[in-house]
């Protein structure tokens, strides 16, 4: 469904993304892990069509994101990091408007906020103004707007930042259900939630893939770890993995 | 343009619109924007004083100064606010190509700008009170100062495209519009072609050609030329294609 070949970006003289490829086919899972500034949300841009890569090819269910950036767009849903919204419109009127431009129209687009409403446990906001929900709030906004059209490929920059242990639960185990018919991205941090959503992890440093498996063949990478926490201090920190192999 | 553009188009339209509705943006702008006309046009022009009671001269005079001021207002939210926001990572992953999103956007601030005007018409029932003016130059005059407005709100478009700062896109625009408001100044190009070298006042010459004041002010006489609303397309067509420009530096 997402197919990722040597994407490269350089930001002046900065290669912010180097040479990564990888694929997600339906009903997988997908941790993207890596320490801040490693590439992550720049990689995430380019596979959702904002950013234009440098070199390097992206296509989504087959189509292309550069030759036909409407078409692919068309079928992912996104929620950028920081879970950015319109301060100055209602829960429902952004969904709304987001359902618009994703060519929902009339009932069509009632049918669609009303559902993501329900699914994001929205409803008792649905006519609060953006700029006074809390951040949970506003991030499950931001989440019901990627999933409005149903999209077969979602991606997600770290979905569950800022959120309180409830809600963290009640973002993974959705996205472990809808895992089962779509291909996901996300992107995290929190490495218990790695083992509890993802059906496979890529680990990325400084612009490039350094690891990609199961949760389970990652921990075996390096021996002696008991933890995936382990095998990704050790893995994207070139130092500590020099001193240990002196 | 294909009925999903359209729709596309107008989605972006209307929140940017209602988005003016919202927020006391519009209220104040419009409150300004006819104090200041009427108030030019009664106490500065003396309408009242004079038995000449051509619109041209006393009251779409003044349009171009306070667009100068009051455009930028309108449109500095237009792109900037996306920046700031961040939103625009969602709008621009969204299966609406740039330019759909560009025209929406400069649509609703052209409309906005076409109620604040039609709320000028009092002055022109005085005038049909006092006198018996010719209808063709109030026509003309309402539509040069429209194509002045939404000129300067293309070029407000740009700069915002280019910097998530408000302010910053305000004080640049008001600038822009200053200068090339000035740059047709009769008493403005005399002065500047004495001050240059000689050889150099086909320069300045050139470059006074390009002022909106001159298309402006044949317009508002009431010579409806094509020659003159051309120009003006021209410059919001070029100011639009900068916006896109903009846009595509900050996702580059």
């Amino acid at each position: 469904m997402i197919q990722v070949k040597n994407l490269i970006k350089v930001f002046g003289t900065k290669v912010a993304v180097d040479d990564v490829s990888f694929s997600v086919e339906k009903g997988e899972v997908l941790g993207f892990l890596g320490p801040n500034g490693a590439g992550k949300s720049t990689t995430m841009r380019m596979v959702t069509g904002y950013f234009r890569p440098t070199s390097g090819s992206v296509s989504i269910c087959g189509i292309d994101m550069l030759e036909e950036p409407e078409l692919a767009k068309q079928r992912l849903g996104y929620l950028p990091e920081n879970a950015p919204l319109y301060s100055d419109m209602t829960v429902a009127s952004f969904l709304g408007f987001c359902a618009e431009l994703r060519g929902m129209h009339g009932a069509a687009r009632t049918r669609a906020i009303d559902r993501v409403l329900d699914l994001c446990f929205l409803d008792s906001v649905r006519n609060q103004s953006v700029d006074t929900l809390s951040k949970g709030y506003r991030h499950r906004t931001c989440f019901a707007q990627s999933i409005i059209h149903d999209p077969d490929v979602l991606i997600l920059d770290e979905p569950t930042d800022g959120l309180d242990p409830n809600q963290k639960h009640e973002v993974r185990s959705m996205i472990k259900r809808m895992g089962k018919d779509k291909a996901i991205i996300f992107s995290t941090h929190i490495l218990e939630e790695v083992e509890a959503a993802c059906s496979r992890a890529i680990i990325i440093d400084r612009g490039k893939v350094v690891a990609d498996g199961t949760p389970e063949s990652l921990k075996k990478l390096v021996p002696g770890a008991n933890s995936l926490d382990e095998v990704f201090r050790i893995i994207t920190n070139p130092d500590t993995a020099v001193k240990k192999a002196a | 343009m294909s009925n999903r553009a359209i729709q596309n188009t107008l989605a972006v339209f209307k929140r940017e619109f209602l988005a003016y509705f919202n927020s006391p943006v519009f209220y104040v702008i419009v409150v300004i924007f006819l104090l200041a006309t009427n108030g030019f046009t009664f106490f500065f022009s003396r309408l009242l004083d004079s038995d000449d009671v051509s619109l041209a001269t006393r009251f779409f005079v003044w349009h171009p100064w306070i667009y100068t001021v009051l455009a930028p207002a309108v449109g500095m939210r237009l792109w900037s606010e996306e920046h700031r926001l961040g939103t625009i990572e969602l709008l621009m992953t969204m299966p609406v190509s740039p330019w759909q999103a560009i025209l929406g956007k400069f649509f609703a601030a052209s409309v906005i700008w076409l109620i604040a005007l039609a709320l000028t018409f009092p002055i022109v029932g005085t005038v049909a009170y006092l006198g018996d003016p010719d209808s063709g130059p109030i026509i003309s005059g309402y539509v040069a100062s429209y194509l002045y407005a939404m000129t300067c709100l293309a070029v407000t478009s740009a700069i915002s495209a280019f910097t998530r700062s408000q302010v910053v896109c305000f004080i640049i625009s008001v600038a822009f519009c200053l200068v090339i408001a000035l740059i047709g100044d009769p008493g403005l190009t005399q002065t500047v072609v004495n001050a240059v070298p000689n050889g150099m006042e086909g320069v300045v010459q050139f470059i006074s050609f390009f002022s909106f004041m001159d298309h402006f002010f044949e317009m508002t006489k009431g010579i409806f030329v094509l020659r003159d609303v051309l120009y003006f397309v021209s410059v919001i067509v070029v100011a639009l294609l900068v916006t896109d420009l903009g846009l595509r530096s900050k996702r580059a």
